[in-house]
């Protein structure tokens, strides 16, 4: 096929994907000019002059609810569910690599997690915090401890949160390592052993560096995925908002540009972390084969 | 819910047959690697389900959830459904539900399939055809609710379309209906999770021997024949995986139903949102369960209808 003619078909499908790139991006790029409108410019064209008033109001932080907050909450959330995803997605993929007893039956709950939907998950999670609540509650009711009288609830960012999130970031981590260690060649670890490398030695300094890339990948998914995570995080959120969550209330309540400047600063950060992971991964790819080529 | 899962599993367990035998304490080794993702999906995915499955045979009142069983949960879900002429409220929005489901998906595949195609095989080079899929998947990495409102300046009633529209004398009046509306809210769900479709069905594709097409080729079959006969029946996986991933999306929404329909229209997800910011846990964690029940019944007729564990 690769050595036919292209002809009208190329064309046709050629001319298709550019128009579903359009309807891809078109949207967003409406809302980064948008929220360049001036101070007295509505949702809609036309730009009623050009300024970074919105952002500058945004900024500022008045007028609608704490973002810079909520904010801060999110990127270190999604800091935290990225280490975590990584670090555990590695190491299982380590041991489906062994095999053990069981390894379907964990598979098949990593894939039901990206089944079951997100709605009934985060519910799941909300209810069972709440149940662990009452339960300590009753303890304290009961026993009189004084330690535990405060109690408030178990919900929480670093909790409740942290785990819905795991439960939508893992699967992808674990389905992305299959795929790497398909690929990956277990002579290098018997070179190691046959050196002497203990089975830590031969991770750290034979398997981590050359699977480095992929993991920066993983890394790369697991934050974005959970940086925009609304709706397993909605039930299982507690007190208070993460960012996509305070989003989604803002659609209904702010009626000026300054949500586009916001979606234009969110998306803008999403950009800067792809980027910096990409460029990351390039770099470490590079630098092992400029090393492979000095060590020839 | 394995049987739903085992369709994938072809990629892993092939790992499971390696026999290596090492030392005694080495073969503890997998179980404490394993271990910590094991724990995350029992701590929140398993025993939640369990919990869900059991508070919806609670009782409740307006300050508390009691344990004490009952089925008054599900008969409230099922309530006045015996009646085809005039349908209840759960049968309604499981019906509109579903036809978004079904929007979403003819029109996610319309879209999603040739994009693969392309890709696949009209791209030559590797790094180009590497290039455009990135391009695809960037946009999944911003946030749904960002992607969302960025419709609103386009379909507004003073938007984009409809000012370009009366300009070029189309229309008198602005169409109303374009903005949170059925119409906005199925755009919304392609723009949102084409993407989903587009990635399954590319790698089939890629996966699909190139001596295939050219033995059609060559044994006189067209374009569109070989497209038929050859190329759609070897992307079936992809489809189906696809479609599975579109359906759950689509059927547990309750953001993209809220935000592009304007608060408006019924969906299952916002009434089991709605039931939980009542505090009617019970009641919402029936509907969770009809729900589960609705999505995994379709998952397991597609793959009647397609035997995922053959084609993989």
């Amino acid at each position: 096929m690769s050595d036919r003619p292209r002809g009208l078909a190329f064309t046709a499908l050629a001319a298709f994907f550019a128009l579903y790139v359009l309807f891809l991006y078109g949207p967003t790029l409406t809302i980064l000019a948008l929220s360049f409108q001036g101070p007295q410019g509505g949702l809609t064209f036309p730009m009623n002059g050009v300024s970074t008033h919105w952002f500058g109001k945004l900024w500022a932080g008045g007028g609608i609810v704490d973002i810079w907050a909520a904010f801060g909450r999110s990127l270190r959330l999604s800091f935290v569910v990225m280490v975590l995803t990584v670090v555990l997605a590695f190491f299982a993929g380590l041991a489906f690599r062994k095999g053990f007893r069981g390894a379907n039956a964990l598979f098949a709950i990593a894939v039901a997690s990206l089944i079951v939907p997100s709605i009934v998950v985060s519910l799941g999670i909300g209810l069972e915090f709440r149940l662990v609540d009452d339960a300590i509650n009753a303890l304290a009711a009961a026993t009189g401890w004084g330690w535990l009288q405060d109690h408030g609830t178990a919900m929480g960012l670093y909790s409740s949160a942290l785990g819905a999130h795991l439960t939508w970031t893992l699967p992808f981590g674990l389905l992305i390592m299959f795929a790497v260690f398909n690929r990956f060649d277990p002579a290098y670890e018997e070179a190691a052993r046959d050196l002497g490398a203990t089975g830590a030695q031969t991770l750290r300094h034979v398997v981590v560096p050359i699977l480095a890339p992929a993991l920066v990948g993983v890394a790369l998914f697991g934050f974005t995925l959970s940086f925009d995570e609304l709706a397993r995080t909605s039930q299982a959120i507690g007190g208070r908002n993460s960012l996509p969550l305070e989003l989604q209330g803002l659609t209904t309540t702010v009626t000026t540009p300054e949500i586009y400047a916001l979606g234009s600063l969110t998306t803008a950060v999403s950009a800067l972390v792809i980027g910096t992971a990409l460029a990351a991964s390039l770099l470490l790819q590079r630098r092992r084969a400029r090393r492979s080529l000095a060590g020839a | 819910m394995s049987d739903v899962a085992l369709p994938a599993l072809a990629d892993a367990p092939a790992k499971t047959e390696q026999t290596e035998t090492p030392a005694r304490p080495r073969r503890r080794l997998p179980y404490l690697q394993a271990a910590p993702m094991a724990l995350v999906f029992v701590v929140f995915l398993a025993i939640p389900l369990l919990l869900t499955l059991m508070v919806s045979f609670w009782e409740y009142n307006e300050y508390e959830i009691i344990p004490a069983f009952t089925l008054q949960n599900y008969r409230d879900v099922f309530e006045g459904c015996g009646n085809l002429a005039d349908p209840c409220t759960t049968v309604r929005t499981y019906l509109s539900t579903l036809k978004f489901c079904a929007l979403t998906l003819a029109f996610t595949l319309m879209v999603g399939f040739p994009v693969a195609y392309f890709l696949a095989f009209h791209v030559r080079s590797r790094a180009v055809q590497m290039a455009l899929f990135l391009l695809c998947t960037i946009p999944f990495w911003t946030s749904n609710v960002i992607r969302m409102i960025s419709w609103i300046p386009l379909l507004g009633r003073n938007g984009l379309v409809n000012d370009t529209l009366r300009s070029l004398g189309v229309i008198e009046r602005p169409i109303e209906g374009l903005l949170y509306s059925d119409f906005s809210v199925t755009l919304a769900f392609v723009h949102l999770y084409t993407v989903f479709m587009i990635v399954p069905i590319f790698n089939s594709m890629a996966r699909i021997d190139r001596s295939l097409i050219e033995a059609a080729y060559d044994a006189g079959a067209t374009g569109w024949q070989t497209l038929w006969s050859v190329v759609v029946p070897l992307c079936k996986p992809g489809i189906a995986i696809g479609t599975i991933f579109v359906l759950t999306l689509v059927m547990g929404d309750f953001v993209t139903v809220g935000v592009m329909g304007g608060q408006q229209i019924a969906s299952v997800g916002k009434v089991i949102q709605v039931q939980m910011s009542y505090l009617q846990f019970p009641a919402a964690a029936a509907n969770a369960v009809v729900l589960l029940a609705a999505v995994l019944m379709m998952i397991l007729g597609l793959t009647r209808v397609i035997d995922l564990r053959k084609e993989l």
